[in-house]
C-alpha cells in the first residue's frame, strides 16, 4: 500500500529525535490538526550551533518522515545553516515524496524555522540581517509548485481544471492552497468560494 | 501472519468461484453473440448466472442488467433515469453519504441544469423518512438512498424511505446495495425499489463485474451504446468469466450467509469490547445496531489515520481509514463529516471491516498490537502532549 520510498518508510518506522525538550530555546509549531499534519519542534541552542532537537508530529507516514529527517539534517549545524535547509532539500534527502504530499505534509524546514525564528525573537538584537533574509526566501519558495491532488500532474497558476486528468481544482484565493471547486469552501482555510 | 480486515474494500475470489471461471478464461471463450456453438457455450453460462443474481435478491431474471462494476451500475441508473425522465421533472434527490459513484453523476447532473437535493444524516448517519417527505415534489423523478455505508456500516430504513416516495411522488427509487448484498437481506419488492446495484467483488465474487436491477416499466436510457447486449441496455462485450463468477457467488451466498452473519457478529462484539477496554479516547462510529454484522469503525483521537494504517500493515493487518491523509485527494471523509464529528477527530479514523473467513484468533492477535500502534503514534503526537498535560499527568 505504500506509496513511499523505502527512505520514507525508514524514517517512518524508527522515528529519529522524537520527544519534548523540558525547557527550550525555541519551539516552532506549523499545521493543525484540521488538516490532517500538526508539527511541533523544540531546539536548544548553544554557541549558535543547534544543540538538540526534538520533534511531535500528529500526521500521515510522510510528515512523520519529514519531520525525522529535518532534525537529523539540522543537528549539530548553525542556526544559519539549518536556516538554509528548504523543504525541498528534505523532500530529496528522503528519495522524493509523493507529489500530492507535498504540500501538506512537507513541512518539517517551516516547523524547524520557525523554532530558530522564535529563539532569535527571544533575542532579538542578536539576529543578523541574513536570517531575515532567508527567512523571506523561504516564503517565495512555499508558492511555486502545485500538483493536481488527484492525478499529480504539476500545475501552475489559477486553472479551475487539472489539464491533465480534468479533476475541477484551483488555488483558494485566501491561503494559496490547492483545493477542489466543487466543494463550497476551502479544504484548507475554510474560505468560502464565490460562485461563478 | 497476514490479517485481512478491509473487505469493505473487496473481499477476496471464492476458490469455488474461481474454478467456476476457469473454463470462460480458456476453451470456452466464444463471443455470447455469436451464433454458432462457441457462442452458445457464452450465452448459456450468462443466463445461468443471470437467474442466481436474480434469485439472490428476488428478482426476475430479465430486470437484471449485468454492468462493469457498482460504480457503472450507479452511474446507468442515475444518468439513465434523469435523460429518460427529463420531460416529467429535473429534481434529484439523495443523501450526503452515498458512494462517490452516486454523489459525481448527481453533480454532473446539476451542471446541467438538474436540480438536486442532498440530505443530511442524524450523528449516527441514518436518513430520516420524514426529511425525504419534505423533500420530494412534484417534479422529482430520482430519489437514491444507499441501503449500508462503507464507511460506517450504518444501515438505512429503505422500505420506510420507499413508502414515504410512493405515497407522496412518481419519484423512481434506487438503492446502492453494493456494500449490503453480502450481509443482508436483499429483496428488491420488501424493500419496495425500482432500481438497485450490487457488485461481484464485495461477496467473494470477482472484480470488474456488477449489476443492475430495474423493474420491469422503469425508463431508463443506456449509457453505452454500439451493441445488442443485455436488450440494448448496455453494449459491450459481456465479461463472460466475471459473469459466471457472480453467478457462482451469488449461489453460494444464498447458501451461507445466514451461517456467515452469525460468526461475523460473533467476531465483532468482542472486537468492539476490546477495543474499547484497552484503548482510551475512542469514538465509535455508525448506528451501534442497525449497522452490517462484520463492519467496525472508530475515530483514535490525537493520532492519524494514514500512519495508524502504515503502522497496522507493517504488522500483518489490513485495514481502511477515512482520514485526509489517506485519501488521495487528501480530502477528510464526506461521511464522517456529515455525522458531525470535528475534523481533527476524523483524522484519526479506522474502519476494520470482517470475512466469514476470519479467526477468533486474529481478533485477539488484534486487540494485542492495536494498543501498541496506538501509544506508539501517540507517544509523538504533539496533541496528546496537550491531553496530557492538561488532564495533569
Amino acid at each position: 500500500m505504500s506509496p513511499y520510498s523505502e527512505k520514507v518508510m525508514e524514517h517512518f518506522l524508527n522515528p529519529k529525535n522524537v520527544g519534548v525538550i523540558d525547557s527550550p530555546d525555541g519551539v516552532g509549531e506549523v499545521g493543525n490538526p484540521v488538516c490532517g499534519d500538526m508539527m511541533t519542534f523544540y531546539i536548544t541552542v548553544k554557541n549558535d550551533y543547534l544543540d538538540d532537537i526534538k520533534f511531535q508530529t500528529f500526521g500521515c507516514g510522510a510528515a512523520i518522515a519529514v519531520s525525522s529527517m529535518v532534525s537529523e539534517m539540522a543537528k549539530g549545524k548553525t542556526l544559519e545553516e539549518a536556516l538554509t535547509i528548504t523543504n525541498k532539500q528534505v523532500a530529496e534527502e528522503l528519495g522524493g515524496l509523493p507529489q500530492n504530499k507535498m504540500h501538506c505534509s512537507n513541512l518539517g524546514a517551516d516547523a524547524l524555522h520557525k523554532a530558530i525564528e522564535d529563539y532569535q525573537r527571544k533575542r532579538l538584537a542578536e539576529s543578523t540581517p541574513f536570517i531575515k533574509s532567508k527567512i523571506e526566501e523561504k516564503r517565495v519558495e512555499k508558492e511555486e509548485g502545485c500538483a493536481c491532488p488527484y492525478c499529480d500532474a504539476a500545475m501552475s497558476g489559477v486553472i479551475p481544471y487539472c489539464k491533465s486528468c480534468g479533476a475541477s481544482i484551483g488555488v483558494c484565493p485566501e491561503c494559496g492552497e490547492v483545493t477542489r471547486f466543487d466543494s463550497e469552501s476551502c479544504l484548507k482555510c475554510g474560505a468560502k468560494f464565490t460562485k461563478k | 501472519m497476514k490479517i485481512y480486515f478491509d473487505n469493505i474494500a473487496t473481499t477476496m475470489v471464492h476458490p469455488d468461484v474461481y474454478k467456476y471461471m476457469l473454463p470462460f478464461l480458456s476453451d470456452n471463450y466464444g463471443n455470447p453473440e455469436s451464433l454458432h456453438f462457441f457462442g452458445d457455450e457464452s450465452r448459456t453460462i450468462i443466463e445461468s448466472s443471470r437467474i442466481s443474481v436474480a434469485q439472490l435478491i428476488n428478482a426476475e431474471p430479465e430486470d437484471i442488467i449485468f454492468t462493469s462494476s457498482g460504480t457503472e451500475a450507479n452511474n446507468l441508473a442515475i444518468k439513465g433515469v434523469a435523460e429518460a425522465r427529463l420531460s416529467i421533472g429535473k429534481h434529484l434527490i439523495t443523501s450526503s453519504i452515498e458512494h462517490f459513484s452516486v454523489l459525481h453523476p448527481y453533480k454532473r447532473l446539476e451542471k446541467l441544469g438538474y436540480e438536486a437535493t442532498y440530505l443530511p444524516v442524524d450523528r449516527f448517519g441514518l436518513v430520516n423518512p420524514d426529511d425525504v417527505r419534505k423533500a420530494l415534489r412534484k417534479d422529482t423523478i430520482l430519489v437514491s438512498i444507499m441501503h449500508a455505508n462503507n464507511e460506517i456500516g450504518t444501515i438505512q430504513p429503505i422500505e420506510e424511505i420507499s413508502k414515504v416516495i410512493k405515497e407522496n411522488s412518481k419519484a423512481y427509487f434506487h438503492t446502492d446495495a453494493v456494500q449490503s448484498v453480502g450481509y443482508l437481506n436483499v429483496d428488491i419488492n420488501e424493500m419496495g425499489v425500482d432500481l438497485l446495484s450490487i457488485s461481484a467483488h464485495k461477496f467473494y465474487g470477482p472484480k470488474g463485474v456488477g449489476a443492475l436491477y430495474v423493474r420491469k416499466g422503469t425508463k431508463m436510457l443506456p449509457l453505452i451504446e454500439g451493441g445488442v447486449q443485455e436488450n440494448g441496455r448496455r453494449a459491450g462485450i459481456h465479461n463472460v468469466p466475471g459473469i459466471a463468477g457472480m453467478g457462482k457467488a451469488a449461489e453460494i451466498l444464498k447458501d451461507k450467509r445466514k451461517e456467515w452473519v452469525t460468526h461475523l457478529i460473533s467476531l465483532r462484539d468482542p472486537l468492539v469490547k476490546g477495543i474499547t477496554n484497552l484503548v482510551e479516547k475512542v469514538y465509535f462510529t455508525g448506528h451501534p445496531q442497525q449497522r452490517l454484522p462484520g463492519h467496525l469503525s472508530l475515530c483514535v483521537e490525537f493520532i492519524e489515520g494514514e500512519s495508524m494504517l502504515m503502522l497496522l500493515s507493517t504488522k500483518g493487518i489490513a485495514a481502511a481509514s477515512g482520514s485526509t491523509c489517506t485519501s488521495r485527494a487528501l480530502k477528510a471523509s464526506h461521511v464522517l463529516t456529515a455525522l458531525g464529528l470535528p475534523a481533527e477527530i476524523i483524522q484519526g479514523s479506522l474502519v476494520l471491516s470482517l470475512s466469514p473467513d476470519n479467526q477468533y484468533s486474529e481478533i485477539e492477535y488484534f486487540l494485542k498490537i492495536f494498543p501498541e500502534v496506538v501509544n506508539r503514534l501517540r507517544n509523538m503526537s504533539p496533541l496528546y502532549t496537550k491531553y496530557l498535560k492538561e488532564k495533569g499527568v
